[in-house]
């Protein structure tokens, strides 16, 4: 355990390029998990209905519906 | 609400397209570039030459940071689907759901393990145990490739479920069809040997840039020598994926066959628009129907490629519209009656079990499931069903430059390869200088490849089942309009981001 441990800090440790390219990645999945899924992305039929019947019945009410 | 809003349809769409494109530009890089490196690598090991290690560990540096920048835009299209697609992602949930688990267990493993192996192992593993993790790299990127590509393949071509009308979900009743489904497998091997075709053209062509600028000579003529070669067998294997998928395409969407074909009046003996200018006829009712001007045909290629069959008949957008009772092909004012008598059993059906009528909803189900292969086109009973075309010069322009590109890079990649192997690749400046500009020209093939497959395929989101007006959320349009320009902000400050290190990481060469 202690071995594969120091494998990842190590590698971390002695990069360069992929320095940065941390970076990016932790303020990217910032971006994505916290600001876009939580603020603009919430899950539409999750966040209406309590429970899967009500979720289906929304949508086969929808599907079920011919609009002009 | 009554009437459809186009606004949030076209919205919805356009970002989701958006977010499409640009994670797109991630993806094929990764897939090819990865076999590239584990390639170069197998040479290091086998020669135990030190310029192939330096080598190795140069392109990966790139496959790195490509991969380090793409990894998770694709979540954003699942968050998409959640919020923006809810009616779809309901609708489908059970039958997009599983392949897209397996997906995220697999890369997840696969970035937790071998990756990390692969970038942090040199001399901390010996050297089979890394090549092996450079090799499960390679392979794992691809079969995740795999299941996102199953997932879109269904919905070309959706088989192997059964809907269930109590829960209002489709549920997968045999995944081997859903995973052996004809578009599914064409679509990916096609997919993913694009992606080995775009890599190779990204490495011969800054491979090229190096003969240029005269620096790293021999590095830049083995990696030419390794990505053409690699580039051509892949070149190969595209046209026969591509052969395949184009037999998929006429066997399961005739309609965007015709479109590709700009193709109104079937025939036998089809012959192959080979290059053609469309425009648009203005005497042509209730459709702007296309005409072409200076067209090249090649004779009887449109049926063989279809049915291969030279004397094949080829379904035309006319055949297909207003049906061709000798070819039994019914018309899609017949399907939309299909389409609205299947919704209205299934509201039919809905309301006699809430009310306890068995019978009732006996035989709204019977009438439901006899009528379903024509759901989707119920929704356009109120409307023109001109709607049910794809735009006809996006598919058809699409095509064309996507095969035109296809046939320059083979040509590019043989003539580079034999060159270098002659040992005169460095003074062809012109053809250098054409490697180089071909880096942008193969992104936009492999992007051409899915404006053809998903733009053709419209009004569906699912093929003939469910339209993209009745899929989308209710949403307000201009909640939608807001997360495009902050996901256009987003990836384009991506996009920068890639492009500056790799050119930087680049410009430092193989030395670094």
């Amino acid at each position: 355990m202690r071995k594969i441990v120091s494998f990842y800090y190590e590698g971390f440790r002695n990069m360069t390029t992929g320095r940065n390219l941390w970076i990016i990645i932790l303020v990217k999945l910032f971006v994505i998990f916290i600001v876009l899924k939580l603020f603009f992305f919430p899950d539409f039929l999750n966040s209406r209905f309590a429970n899967g019947k009500d979720r289906s019945n929304y949508v086969l009410h929808e599907i079920t519906k011919i609009k002009n | 609400m009554n009437h459809i809003d186009f606004s949030l349809v076209d919205w919805s769409r356009a970002q989701f397209a958006l977010t499409a494109c640009y994670h797109w530009l991630f993806v094929p890089l990764t897939l090819g570039l990865s076999f590239i490196v584990a390639f170069m690598e197998t040479i290091y090991v086998r020669t135990g030459n030190e310029e192939w290690k330096r080598l190795t560990k140069f392109w990966m540096t790139l496959f790195g940071i490509n991969f380090a920048i793409g990894v998770a835009t694709g979540l954003i299209l699942e968050f998409e689907f959640g919020t923006n697609w809810s009616n779809y992602s309901w609708f489908v949930g059970d039958i997009f759901g599983a392949p897209l688990a397996i997906e995220g267990i697999m890369a997840f493993f696969l970035e937790t393990t071998f990756v990390a192996v692969m970038f942090f192992g040199w001399n901390k593993v010996n050297k089979k145990f890394h090549l092996l993790s450079t090799w499960l790299v390679a392979i794992g990127s691809n079969l995740s490739a795999l299941w996102i590509l199953v997932a879109n393949g269904w919905m070309q071509l959706p088989v192997g479920m059964k809907f269930n009308p109590d829960t209002a979900r489709n549920e997968m009743v045999d995944f081997w069809s859903v995973l052996f489904s004809p578009v599914a497998i064409n679509k990916f091997l096609h997919t993913i040997s694009s992606g080995y075709v775009l890599a190779a053209l990204f490495v011969v062509g800054i491979s090229a840039w190096y003969l240029l600028k005269k620096r790293d000579i021999l590095f830049a003529k083995r990696s030419i020598i390794v990505g053409a070669s690699f580039g051509l067998l892949a070149s190969l294997f595209i046209l026969m994926t591509g052969d395949g998928s184009a037999r998929a395409v006429a066997h399961h969407q005739p309609m965007k066959f015709a479109a590709m074909e700009n193709l109104y009046v079937g025939q036998q003996n089809a012959p192959l628009a080979a290059f053609g200018i469309l425009k648009a006829d203005p005497n042509a009712p209730g459709h702007k129907k296309m005409d072409f001007r200076y067209l090249v045909e090649i004779p009887d290629v449109l049926s063989y490629m279809a049915f291969l069959n030279p004397n094949a008949y080829v379904p035309g957008i006319y055949d297909l519209v207003h049906g061709n009772p000798e070819h039994g092909i019914i018309s899609y004012q017949e399907r939309v009656d299909k389409g609205k008598i299947a919704i209205d059993a299934l509201g039919s059906y809905k309301k006699a079990k809430a009310a306890g009528n068995d019978s009732l909803a006996s035989a709204s189900l019977s009438t439901f499931e006899t009528n379903y292969p024509h759901f989707g086109y119920g929704y356009y009973a109120n409307r023109d069903v001109h709607e049910l075309i794809p735009n006809i010069p996006v598919s058809f322009y699409s095509f064309r430059i996507m095969v035109f590109l296809g046939i320059h890079f083979f040509a590019l990649l043989l003539v580079v390869l034999i060159l270098t192997l002659k040992n005169k690749i460095e003074t062809k400046k012109v053809i250098l200088y054409t490697a180089l500009w071909t880096i942008p020209l193969a992104y936009i093939a492999s992007m051409l490849g899915w404006i053809v497959a998903e733009l053709g395929r419209q009004p569906w989101v699912i093929q003939d089942i469910l339209p993209t007006i009745a899929a989308v959320s209710q949403l307000k349009s201009s909640s939608v309009q807001v997360t495009f320009w902050i996901f256009a902000v987003f990836f384009t400050a991506l996009l920068i981001a890639e492009i500056s290190i790799m050119v930087r990481q680049i410009k430092k060469g193989v030395a670094s």
